[in-house]
């Protein structure tokens, strides 16, 4: 299909840059409901009067509805993407309602992660904004018995300059609704030159709402008559109950009951965990209920699981000849002719997300259906667990979307909604799951601990003759298969068999490592491990060569060319090659920028400072950054600057796009500065922010400077990119200051002090 | 029955003593304003002030704010924003914005008390509350911006 009809014939499109090099349009359709069927959640802008897009509605008195089908966590996407609708209509942004859309297919995918919102949707937006200008013009044409093309459109009105004719959107809506949905081919799209909002940007939709206290997050979801739930799990994933006793636990005050909660059937995807609720009138007498549960336990097969032990086990495994995923040349024999070689391991253990908002989630059963209104990254990974825990249709779920108080990846994994749904179903009221931050903690889809083994052979130039690198860590694909143990394309992808060094020997590899806890997406996932590696052996292999950091990176990085992924399992994050190509020469513009920028080479650095530098391309964005460290007798470190030049392509939102790298450098600092979970016989060591210290404000750069490209290319991400290139930039100024390598994180295990 | 002030609404409690200021003001008063966000002191997203100081609400028992004044950001300012809101929004603070409420409650406690802070200040001020998205650029600048316009 390749027409836009009206939404009320149920067709509608989704997003899709499908270009070759530029930005052109592209459209995919499907259709979901019959016609006839009634939309389980109409909005505002299905029902206003001039509705094009599922996305878009506009009513007489003016008013235009644009729908957020992306979850808001704090990236600005639900501000973003209707701005690009409101520059298309030629809209005044003041008479612009943003509305939350629900979970429903008709959106298109809504999974809110991968830093792919603008990306994916940039295009769906132009159309929706670009056919209800179309169709206004028609009407003020008809009306005016004047040709449409003599037309224009000037904020919120049309215009017919030779006869002064003028009406405005509002007063064309009746007469517009009346007119077919443009094709795709008919729309002209404005000029770079006539944008309003796009590359200029707007400020949060919700700003005045998040300063007054008058943002509704998952935690201040409410309903009459609902419960409160907190859930004792099992401590050690695949656990189960044995037996328990809530006798002291009803004796609580504004304790109802408790409500045992079925273990998850392997493998665990987005199942409750299990284990034993305790139903209360609020969230504390829950609390208090839980404590005084008395719950014994049986822990299965993965009470085996110590970090220390696992650790050691990887590093073996990368000790060893693994998977090849990409190969150039031939590293043996290269290493065979007895030039100087370099060998390093590298180790990033399991990261938490540990978002502000801890999980919580609001539903109620009744009359075989769900509601749920949840802080969720997925509604409709939330509408499919909950029909299967309750073997009731995903069509019979409706998930509301609230606001997040942040995500990072967590929030893309609904078990925490699917327990609401399941408790609510078993008490008949509405309840809504109160994690606490010990819970989130312990709970959580891990990133995956990673061991990197990394091998070179210098050449008399000191340039690599051969370069090897192995991976091992535990992938997400075992939180739907347990017995997945290699990394996927789609996560080995992530800086690793994409190292865009021109080497002429060249081998990549990656080991297995079974899972013990859920490991999940986490900002940046393996990008984090795999950046650190070989960002930090770069700078290893540039002091090992007596040669500056950013002229050896540079020369690696070598002249402008786009990467050939023959033979190579490079998904692209998604995105056609043709489109995103993988290009170097903007990951040296980049990197050139910033060192031009921090004044790289120009700046002196005294006893305990130093610079380092990274470079980074995920999420089809490219980052370098240089960061600046003192470190002092004691051992403490600060950042007294970061300066991070990225090239997204066209950026939407400039003053978001620099709030997210900011934002990056700080997630950065904690990783890198303190974030680490272990176990215990298989139960996660940390609990709360004492013991998963994350950055506080004295701990962050001081300063952090952020430089973007001037790009006509399609739109990256960029709610993810900054965080990897830090991470490494960081570990090397350390280098720089102490003469100390980290390669083990986090950096307290180097023993500065 | 426990009596105390919310916002300068008298308000009395004859719950569990024990049961933090916090779960007070969200479960049973329905003002969400004020975040959980750790539950023992350790994230700032709870605080409000009691008698005037920046308290973390999720440690602070009804028993403890017996007799007292308590400001959540619902009461922050009579009329429209205070400094400290407008200055978040002019420096554009919040990203997912679930910490900030504690944040500007601390530092209007911190204006209160120190008319121009110095960045020392400013950090040993705020170094109790978390913000995940990395917003403490610019909460700095927001803490000089209000002070300005405070002075």
């Amino acid at each position: 299909m390749s027409t836009i009809e009206n939404v009320s014939r149920r067709r509608f499109l989704t997003g899709g840059v499908i270009a070759t090099g530029a930005l052109v349009l592209g459209v995919r359709f499907y259709s979901k409901l019959s016609s006839g069927d009634r939309l389980p959640h109409d909005t505002n802008a299905d029902r206003a009067k001039l509705h094009p897009s599922v996305y878009l509605g506009i009513d007489p008195d003016g008013t235009v509805w644009i729908v957020a089908s992306r979850s808001e966590m704090g990236t600005t996407s639900r501000t973003t993407l209707p701005l690009v609708v409101a520059d298309e209509l030629d809209a005044d942004w003041k008479r612009v309602k943003i509305e939350q859309a629900i979970g429903d297919k008709r959106y298109g995918d809504q999974n809110t992660d991968g830093s792919h919102s603008i990306r994916s949707y940039y295009d769906a937006m132009r159309i929706a904004g670009a056919s209800a200008r179309f169709m206004l013009i028609q009407a003020a044409a008809k009306q005016w018995g004047v040709p449409a093309t003599e037309c224009e459109t000037d904020l919120h009105v049309v215009i017919h300059r030779s006869t002064g004719h003028k009406a405005t959107y509002g007063e064309l809506a009746n007469a517009a609704a009346k007119l077919p949905v443009p094709r795709t081919e008919q729309l002209k799209f404005k000029p770079k030159t006539a944008w309003r909002y796009v590359g200029k940007g707007e400020v949060s939709y919700d700003l005045e709402a998040l300063v007054t206290g008058k943002a509704i997050y998952g935690m201040d979801a409410r309903l009459d008559g609902m419960l409160y739930a907190s859930v004792e799990r099992p401590p050690v994933l695949g656990g189960q109950v044995k037996s328990y006793d809530d006798k002291e636990a009803l004796k609580v005050a504004g304790v109802h009951q408790t409500v045992p909660i079925d273990p998850f059937k392997q493998a665990p995807g987005f199942q409750p965990l299990g284990g034993i609720a305790v139903i209360a009138e609020n969230t504390w007498a829950a609390f208090q209920g839980r404590k005084k549960l008395n719950i014994s336990w049986e822990n299965g097969a993965n009470e085996s699981y110590n970090s220390a032990d696992y650790k050691n086990e990887l590093r073996e495994t990368s000790h060893k000849p693994c998977k090849v995923v990409r190969s150039v040349g031939d590293v043996e024999a290269a290493f065979a002719k007895g030039e100087r070689t370099l060998e390093a391991d590298y180790y990033v253990p399991l990261l938490a997300h540990a978002a502000m908002e801890p999980l919580v989630a609001l539903a109620e059963f009744k009359d075989g259906k769900v509601t749920a209104w949840a802080p969720t990254q997925n509604p409709q990974a939330a509408q499919e667990i909950i029909g299967k825990e309750l073997g009731i249709s995903p069509n019979d779920v409706i998930c509301h979307v609230t606001l997040l108080g942040g995500g990072f990846g967590r929030k893309s994994k609904p078990d925490y909604v699917a327990e609401a749904a399941v408790l609510s179903k078993k008490m008949g009221r509405p309840v809504k799951v109160v994690w606490t931050r010990e819970d989130d903690i312990k709970f959580d889809y891990y990133n995956a601990v990673a061991s990197m083994y990394m091998k070179a052979a210098l050449g008399g130039d000191g340039k690599p003759t051969a370069w090897l690198q192995r991976s091992v860590f535990p992938p997400i694909p075992s939180i739907f298969d347990v017995n997945a143990v290699y990394g996927d394309p789609g996560h080995l992808q992530q800086g690793w068999t994409d190292i865009p060094y021109n080497l002429p020997n060249l081998r990549v590899e990656n080991g297995p490592a079974k899972a013990h806890v859920r490991i999940g997406w986490l900002r940046s996932v393996a990008n984090i491990y795999h950046a650190f590696a070989v960002q930090c052996f770069t700078d290893e292999l540039a002091h090992a060569a007596g040669r500056d950091p950013v002229d050896y990176l540079l020369d690696l990085i070598g002249s402008p060319r786009t990467i050939d992924f023959d033979g190579v399992q490079y998904p692209n994050y998604g995105a056609s090659l043709e489109t995103y190509p993988w290009e170097t020469g903007r990951l040296r513009h980049v990197t050139e920028m910033v060192a031009e920028k921090s004044g790289w080479g120009k700046r002196k650095h005294g006893r305990g400072t130093g610079i380092g530098i990274a470079a980074h391309r995920s999420f089809l964005t490219y980052v370098a950054t240089v960061v600046e460290v003192e470190v002092n007798d004691q051992g403490e470190v600060r950042i007294p600057r970061v300066d991070m030049a990225l090239d997204a392509g066209l950026v939407v939102n400039p003053e978001a796009t620099r709030a997210q790298f900011e934002g990056a450098a700080v997630f950065g600092t904690s990783v890198a500065r303190s974030g680490e979970i272990t176990a215990t016989k298989g139960v996660i060591d940390q609990s709360n922010f004492q013991d998963y210290p994350v950055a506080r404000i004295n701990e962050v750069p001081a300063q952090t400077n952020v430089y973007m490209v001037d790009s006509d290319a399609p739109p990256a991400g960029v709610g993810e990119p900054g965080v990897p290139p830090f991470i490494a930039a960081f570990c090397n100024a350390i280098f720089a200051a102490t003469g100390k390598r980290v390669r083990d994180l986090p950096i307290t295990k180097l023993g500065l002090s | 029955m426990i009596q105390l002030k919310v916002n300068g609404v008298a308000q009395s409690f004859g719950g569990e003593p024990e049961m933090p200021l916090l779960w007070y003001l969200r479960d049973i008063l329905g003002m969400t304003g004020s975040k959980f966000g750790c539950g023992i002191g350790l994230c700032g997203a709870c605080t409000v002030h009691v008698n005037g100081q920046a308290t973390r609400s999720c440690v602070t028992t009804m028993r403890d704010a017996a007799g007292k004044e308590v400001t959540t950001i619902e009461g922050l300012e009579k009329n429209g924003l205070h400094p400290v809101q407008k200055a978040w929004m002019q420096i554009n603070v919040p990203q997912c914005g679930y910490c900030q409420v504690g944040q500007m409650m601390q530092a209007a406690a911190l204006l209160n008390a120190k008319k121009q802070p110095t960045d020392a200040e400013i950090d040993a001020a705020m170094s109790g509350n978390i913000c995940r998205c990395g917003t403490y650029q610019r909460i700095r600048a927001a803490i000089k911006a209000a002070a300005g316009e405070m002075a």
